[in-house]
């Protein structure tokens, strides 16, 4: 009965796939990040994309040596770069390499690796690493430049580990720091374009907006939590700003400044650490950008968005928890476990 | 029209991959030699064989007997000899019992069938006995024995019959030609039923890319008769029970229910038009259209193939596998079955016969789960696929029940959307599976 019978297969259905895979959402995510790199060093130098490039080989090169041992841990899904250029552009132009490096060993290796590896932390890599920078190295990591143009490298970029960075760089207030402490609001335009101190890629609101649509069209991720961030911010510091105009900042400057857009865009649609169902996304994002205006405009900070969103990464099993969409042919949301 | 069509929520667009075969009408498959008949080859029970080696038997002659009331009979599909009862390879990949029958080479395969039962006269209980009889089981894929839906409990009233015809699963174009080319005797099964049960109307969803289907029923609806064709968006798994009845009605089966909680029943075309030639003519379930595509195969084909033939048989007739050929699969690709063999019987619940080359069949590589929440926008039941994934690998059954595990419908459309390359659904069934095992 035996004929030739070609070898054949057997797999368990479905024997379809739609194209999209894991690896290639990542790369996206890094082809969106170009731009910014791209402006970042426009603007404050060639040593900005320094900073950049050593916080990545913090986060890669942990994803490597540790995660080699790990299951389910493949550095070619890309995640550990995103991590590490996603951390690098949230860091100050003047930032040391070494600090910037060691953050990127945080990210990875505290923010994600002791967790499980990529899919199981429970807070944000990138957002990690910054807070360990920002209670570490308070100084450094407040120590803001006005842009310079792309040929600049700072002295303080190569301070040698634990040593005081010299300060050779012209300190400049960011937008933020110009509306806390001295009540001046930056223009709008100077906003939009990025031609002001801050974060090496947050500080091109325009340009932020037109990779985030990007990404939104690839479906990279959830839009609702962008969208939901935006409004949320405009709709909270409309309300003290049409009170009293004189004391509070507009809502379009709260928009634009800072790393609000940023981090709605390449930080808080992490889907790791944001909930998965419809409306868990609203409640996530509108609850970042409540947050984000109480610590703007009452908190001691002149900046809020970091801790925003990781006080929301450590609220999303709960609100995972109550938003679960009620199964087909049951009449309401039975409870399941957790 | 598109923007006014109905649908289920969630659900997914596999590309549809019918244009191969969409416009091919079907064709008879020539008898062969050796055909055989697995006891089982419906839901229920195995048949129990009435037959003997040795014994001549005409086409269309009972071989099996149904065992219990979820069971079928089952027909010779040739005048031949039965050469044996033995254990034979069952698609699914087991030794099952069956029955063998050589063709007579000499016979022409043209036979008188027995009258048909006049339906309109019988009793309610000789309709649903003269179904089993006829071995009709549901022809979209699950082989359920038809007559189990016509015995409705006492207290209970079909009201709606719906009729099957969204054939989501990408390929297969069996309901499809159906349809085009033989409105008249779906239409005709349906309203023997809709008549037996009383239903005050039928209504037959067709998925939008199958215009000539939608306009062929259209136009063979007598005048005033209480049919209705309505499209439907093109989506799987449009095709499932329950979200065919969410897309017609907008309304959802309770979980663990049946349609027949709601008073609808629901058939697949093909069914009914085989349903029809059995009152018709006598012919029982001994034939039915099979889909032969895919990119394996060298002359794709809608063939009315006698149930029993061998899958290498139907391959060869349509000019072979191409070498490139990897993987067989016998139904759909979202929920088909992979053959090991080419030596497994056509059966009934046979839709298509699948060849895939390597291009189709690449193990995606499988990545992290990174939450992204695709297989839940996916999960027509919506459930949560990858947590059931996650439990699944953990064998937290208990888990996986609350999170009513037992309402999947095993549709793939998880697996299908995740971008990581994890089998949710295969996990998903294995799990099932220990819970039943578990249970009994």
């Amino acid at each position: 009965m035996a004929e030739k019978t070609p070898n054949l297969l057997v797999q368990a259905s479905p024997f379809l796939r739609q194209g999209l895979t894991t690896p290639r959402v990542m790369a996206d995510v890094l082809w969106a990040l170009v731009p910014l790199l791209a402006m970042a060093v426009w603007y404050f130098g060639i040593g900005g994309l320094l900073v950049v490039a050593a916080a990545t080989a913090g986060a890669v090169g942990t994803e490597w040596l540790f995660g080699r041992r790990m299951a389910g841990v493949r550095l070619a899904d890309g995640s550990a770069a995103v991590t590490g250029v996603v951390l690098g552009l949230t860091l100050p132009p003047g930032l040391p390499l070494w600090m910037a490096f060691l953050g990127g060993v945080v990210a990875v290796g505290l923010g994600k690796l002791v967790w499980g590896g990529l899919g199981h932390n429970l807070f944000n890599p990138a957002l990690v690493g910054r807070a360990f920078l920002q209670a570490a190295f308070p100084l450094a990591i407040t120590t803001w430049v006005a842009p310079a143009g792309w040929t600049a490298v700072r002295q303080s970029n190569f301070a040698l580990p634990f040593m005081q960075p010299t300060g050779d760089a012209v300190t400049s207030a960011t937008p933020l720091n110009l509306m806390k402490f001295e009540g001046a609001e930056t223009a709008p335009g100077a906003l939009l374009a990025g031609d002001v101190a801050g974060s090496l890629g947050e500080t091109s609101a325009g340009l932020i907006l037109l990779v985030g649509a990007f990404l939104v069209l690839r479906r990279a991720f959830d839009w609702r939590i962008p969208v939901g961030i935006i409004a949320s911010v405009a709709v909270f510091s409309a309300l003290p700003w049409l009170i009293a105009p004189e004391r509070y900042p507009s809502p379009l400057f709260m928009l634009l400044s800072g790393g609000l857009l940023f981090g709605a865009v390449f930080m808080a649609t992490d889907p790791v650490t944001s909930p998965v169902a419809p409306l868990g996304a609203w409640i996530f994002a509108v609850g970042v950008g409540l947050l984000v205006v109480l610590i703007r405009l009452w908190g001691g900070l002149p900046e809020g968005v970091m801790y925003a969103i990781l006080l929301m990464n450590a609220a999303t099993p709960l609100i995972e928890r109550v938003t679960q969409p009620r199964a087909f042919g049951h009449r309401r949301r039975e409870k399941e476990a957790a | 029209m598109t923007l006014t069509a109905r649908t289920f929520r969630h659900g997914i667009h596999p590309e549809g991959h019918k244009e191969s075969t969409a416009d091919l009408p079907i064709r008879r498959m020539p008898f062969g030699d050796r055909f055989v008949l697995p006891l089982s080859q419906h839901a229920g029970a195995p048949a129990k064989p009435v037959v003997r080696p040795g014994e001549r038997v005409a086409r269309g002659q009972v071989v099996a007997e149904a065992a219990a009331f979820v069971s079928s009979t089952i027909h010779s599909p040739v005048t031949g000899t039965v050469t044996d009862l033995g254990l034979r390879h069952h698609p699914n990949g087991r030794l099952v019992d069956a029955i063998e029958v050589d063709a007579d080479p000499f016979s022409s395969q043209e036979v008188r069938l027995p009258a048909p039962a006049p339906w309109r006269e019988m009793s309610d209980e000789e309709f649903v006995e003269q179904v089993q009889r006829a071995g009709l089981v549901g022809m979209g894929g699950a082989a359920f024995p038809s007559h189990v839906k016509y015995k409705v409990p006492a207290g209970k009233q079909i009201r709606t019959l719906i009729l099957n015809g969204c054939e989501c699963e990408p390929f297969l174009t069996t309901d499809h030609r159906t349809m085009v080319e033989r409105p008249e005797a779906v239409l005709a099964g349906a309203h023997i039923v809709a008549t037996r049960l009383g239903a005050e109307e039928t209504v037959i969803g067709v998925e939008l890319n199958k215009p000539a289907a939608i306009e062929a029923l259209r136009g063979a609806i007598p005048e005033g008769a209480p049919v209705r064709v309505v499209p439907l968006k093109v989506k799987y798994p449009q095709g499932a029970e329950k979200m065919l009845i969410e897309a017609l009605f907008g309304l959802e089966i309770p979980s663990g229910g049946l349609p027949l909680d709601v008073g609808m029943l629901v058939n697949n075309v093909g069914t009914m038009a085989a349903l029809h030639d059995y009152f018709e003519t006598g012919l029982p379930l001994i034939e039915r259209v099979v889909t032969v595509a895919g990119p394996g195969v060298e002359r794709p084909a809608n063939l009315l193939v006698p149930v029993g033939t061998p899958v290498r048989a139907v391959l060869d007739f349509c000019g072979g596998l191409l070498p490139r050929t990897r993987e067989v699969i016998l139904g759909g690709p979202m929920m088909g079955m992979p053959m090991a063999s080419l030596d497994v019987p056509v059966l009934k619940g046979t839709s298509g016969i699948l060849a895939f080359t390597e291009a189709e069949t690449r193990l995606p590589t499988e990545y992290s789960c990174i939450r992204c929440g695709r297989c839940v926008e996916a999960c027509p039941q919506f459930l949560n696929p990858s947590r059931l994934a996650r439990l699944a690998r953990a064998g937290r059954w208990e888990d996986m029940e609350r999170s009513f595990v037992k309402d999947c419908v095993e549709c793939g459309s998880c697996s299908f959307s995740c971008p990581s390359g994890i089998p949710i659904v295969q996990l998903i069934r294995v799990s099932k599976s220990a819970i039943r095992d578990r249970d009994s």
